[in-house]
């Protein structure tokens, strides 16, 4: 089971929806670990979407590869990462034509990266879906030392770059594709509560 | 008249401190014995002489002091200013209402000679005398969002309309009470006031934001907005928090009048003519409780409200750990007596606290 519901939750944080086939020349899907399954849902619905598509998929360790390949996409390339998949990332929406639509699925550090990336070279948000699929992990700023930690999956946690134990907070900046970490322990340095995995 | 800039700092020894001038004259933020979130607007013509509401950029006298203290911020964290592109003229906008507004209002502090876009600027205060062109970045230090608000008193948030909706897209935020541009730089109005409880359940948002969509060039508004701050502390960020956050254990029952200190927030609103851009500075007053008690009206409301005080406000504000502590104190300036309404002191008219 990949899909999972979000609590209601405040303003800031992202709400995700169900990828759907929509009409265009181009179609840009971009995905990392149980992603693709949205993606062979999409594909079941629409196969002629898939014959003009661009598939960017980070496995992240799952082996979603060889189904995903079999739906004949225009273009394919699967990337160790993100942060390696980026340079090719920003040069095709660099490219592209205007009508291009954009479907962003798999966990949110990775749609939030990708729709920030998209909506910098102008892609209307119109033209832009997601999809929630596999891990609850947050990317994660510390507030404090600027610092990203990436996957997070419990609360409290300890920042990566500075070493503080940070609480997860629902407050989300899209333009750094991140959830806030405050230190935890701010008002009584030390007292730092047992850590709780996100939505146990 | 004329003011003496005080020589005081806002960390470490903070040795800040309020005249009896400046305590009369403090935005006590309270009109009745009850607080509870509303959008309190009201225009920004002025008000009472002598009160911070008087002119549209007031300066008062920590406005020395409390500019080398922002520089202090910014040297250790520049994104404590930051300008989107598209935000510029903006800026200029504001370097412009700032220069007029504060010539005006003080001639005997601030000139601006204007010849075509020669502008000729003097800040006698902190002495600067300085020639730039009108919309030519090259001919200041730095952009004209960030010069002119290193020279004005109060965070300045900047915000784009388009669409029919507020965003937060550039801004001077050093004096912030706990929320970081850097972090929330590009949100839209819902979205940088999601973590303030109650108030969008209330309505609050949807009703001050179309408010604030329909203000006109030459019709600013104005509210209060409050929180505690322990210590005269200006930069209470969240990018610091992690070094202030642990002052608030070191109240006792004998500091708390010198140590707590109610913080206010003047906001006022300026629609922006060039840009159509709204400028919302955000003045923050600090008053240590025993200067409030001096005034015994004051005295007596902020014991009520802060005892009345609805559990979420009091845990979001910040100081729901040191409420007890903050009644024992203000319950001594409490005598049970009405008060008169409004937020003015009514020294002449309020009795003395008979306790």
């Amino acid at each position: 089971m990949s899909k999972f519901q979000f609590p209601e939750s405040i303003k800031s944080r992202p709400v995700y929806g169900t990828l759907e086939p929509r009409p265009g020349k181009a179609h840009l899907l971009i995905a990392d670990a149980e992603g693709a399954e949205a993606i062979l849902d999409l594909a079941a619905q629409d196969a002629d979407l898939i014959a003009k598509a661009h598939i960017i998929f980070i496995p992240k360790g799952t082996d979603y590869s060889d189904k995903l390949r079999a739906l004949n996409p225009a273009q394919y390339y699967e990337g160790p990462s993100y942060e390696a998949s980026l340079q090719r990332l920003r040069h095709v929406l660099a490219h592209a034509h205007q009508g291009l639509q954009v479907y962003l699925t798999g966990t949110e550090g990775l749609m939030g990266q990708a729709q920030n990336e998209a909506m910098q070279a102008g892609i209307p948000h119109t033209a832009i879906q997601t999809e929630h699929r596999g891990s609850v992990a947050r990317r994660m700023q510390c507030v404090h030392c600027k610092g990203i930690t990436e996957d997070v999956m419990h609360d409290p946690f300890q920042c990566a770059h500075c070493g503080l134990h940070l609480f997860v907070r629902d407050h989300y900046s899209r333009r750094l594709a991140a959830f806030q970490g405050v230190r935890v322990d701010a008002e009584d340095p030390g007292n730092i509560p047992d850590p709780v995995e996100l939505y146990s | 008249m004329t003011i003496q800039f005080n020589e005081e700092t806002f960390r470490d020894d903070y040795s800040f401190r309020n005249s009896e001038w400046a305590i009369k004259r403090f935005p006590f933020p309270f009109h009745e014995d009850s607080y509870m979130y509303s959008v309190n607007m009201e225009q920004h013509r002025g008000g009472p002489e002598g009160s911070v509401y008087e002119k549209r950029f007031d300066v008062d006298e920590h406005y020395v002091s409390e500019m080398r203290d922002r520089a202090m911020v910014l040297a250790d964290d520049p994104l404590r200013c930051q300008s989107l592109p598209h935000m510029t003229l903006a800026g200029w906008d504001t370097l412009e209402l700032i220069m007029v507004s504060k010539s005006e209002d003080y001639p005997d502090l601030f000139e601006l000679h204007r010849d075509g876009d020669r502008w000729r600027w003097i800040n006698k205060p902190m002495g600067i005398d300085h020639t730039f062109t009108f919309l030519d970045e090259t001919t200041l230090p730095c952009d004209p969002l960030e010069y002119i608000t290193r020279q004005a008193q109060g965070d300045f948030a900047v915000l784009d309309q388009r669409d029919e909706m507020l965003y937060m897209d550039a801004g001077m935020i050093t004096t912030q009470a706990d929320w970081s541009l850097d972090f929330d730089i590009g949100m839209d109005f819902f979205e940088w006031h999601a973590p303030v409880p109650l108030a969008h359940e209330m309505g609050i948002f949807k009703r001050a934001l179309k408010f604030l969509l329909n203000i006109q060039q030459g019709a600013p508004a104005r509210r209060l907005n409050w929180t505690m701050t322990v210590n005269p502390l200006l930069d209470t960020s969240p990018e610091n928090y992690h070094k202030w956050g642990v002052q608030k254990t070191t109240l006792t029952p004998e500091n708390i009048g010198s140590k707590q200190h109610l913080r206010v927030e003047l906001q006022t609103f300026y629609r922006l003519p060039r840009s159509n851009a709204l400028l919302f500075p955000i003045r923050c007053y600090l008053i240590a409780f025993q200067d409030l008690v001096s005034m015994p009206k004051w005295g007596r409301r902020l014991h009520r409200v802060i005892r009345d005080l609805p559990e979420e406000l009091a845990t979001y504000k910040g100081f729901i750990d040191n409420r007890p502590m903050m009644l024992d104190y203000l319950s001594k300036f409490d005598d049970g007596l009405p008060t008169s309404p409004g937020v003015f002191p009514d020294l002449e008219s309020e009795p003395p606290l008979q306790k």
